[in-house]
């Protein structure tokens, strides 16, 4: 997992699988540095993504209610086709916003604070 | 039945990726997509997770995977001896967990049924569980 804070957006990058016997470490890596840095929007960079299942789910969602608490936002950047399915099946993409790239998201980020 | 497979493993996190990379590597005959390859161990790992977290929760027992190809058609049993679900209907319902803690999303059973052709749920009370799961293989891309 790499962790890049650009402004007060955090881009986790996540690489190979998440399940069970890592989404827990992933959990609270991530909870560390939301509390340690100024943190506000986070991107979960899925491009090296391979595979995901519930347990990915429960861990996003678990993320998003901690930074809704911080008025911020959660975005999916460029998940491989597998991670979109279960993101789709699930219902997180109704929640959670999926764009094609890191870029894309941060800009969406932008604009909704340009118009807002 | 055209080939069978019986694997037996320890009730540890570990067995997760084992079980997929297992279940992939035997399906391999029906001549998948990648995509039913996917769906296939989305759907075990749901089982194998559930049977660890749920089944046994903090204790050790074994996870039975058992796999058959019948023709194009794919079936899986994944069995605990575990804790066992009083309510199976309510278990299968989308979002519904007994461990909200945990942060689970009570999401598991609605990805094995989208993900798979067929699902069916046997359980006994402190006796322990079987998820039974079909799935034809090589069929949608041949029409
Ligand atoms: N093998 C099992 N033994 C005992 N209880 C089970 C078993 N499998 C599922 N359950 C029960 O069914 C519920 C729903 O399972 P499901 O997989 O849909 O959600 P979850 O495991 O709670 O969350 P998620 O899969 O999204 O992490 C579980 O919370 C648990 O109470
Ligand atoms: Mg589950």
């Amino acid at each position: 997992m790499t962790k890049i804070l650009i402004n007060n957006n955090l881009v986790v990058k996540l690489i190979g699988e998440i399940d069970h016997s890592n989404s827990n470490k992933y959990r609270h890596e991530i909870d560390d540095e939301i509390k340690r840095r100024p943190v506000r929007n986070l991107i979960f960079d899925f491009k090296d993504l391979d595979f995901m299942d519930s347990s990915g789910i429960g861990m996003i969602l678990g993320r998003y209610k901690t930074i809704k608490g911080l008025d911020g936002v959660v975005m999916i950047a460029s998940p491989k086709k597998q991670v979109e399915k279960i993101i789709n099946v699930s219902g997180l993409h109704k929640i959670i916003p999926v764009y094609e790239s890191v870029d894309k998201a941060i800009n969406s980020m932008r604009e909704v604070a340009y118009n807002g | 039945m055209d080939n069978y497979l019986k694997l037996s493993v320890k009730s540890d996190c570990i067995n997760e990726h084992l079980s997929r990379q297992v279940i992939a590597t035997f399906m391999t005959s029906l001549d998948p997509t990648l995509e039913e390859i996917c769906d296939v161990k989305t759907a075990v790992s749901e089982a194998v997770t559930n049977a660890i977290v749920h089944g046994y929760e903090n204790l050790t027992g074994t996870v039975n995977l058992t796999a058959e190809i019948n023709g194009k058609e794919l079936y899986i049993e994944v069995e605990d001896y575990g804790r066992g679900i009083a309510d199976v209907e309510r278990a299968r319902e989308p979002l519904y967990t007994s461990q909200p803690e945990k942060e689970r999303s009570g999401m598991g059973f609605t990805v094995m049924e989208a993900f798979m052709d067929y699902v069916d749920v046997i359980s006994r009370p402190g006796l322990g569980t079987k998820v039974i799961m079909k799935k034809l293989i090589g069929v949608a891309h041949e029409m």
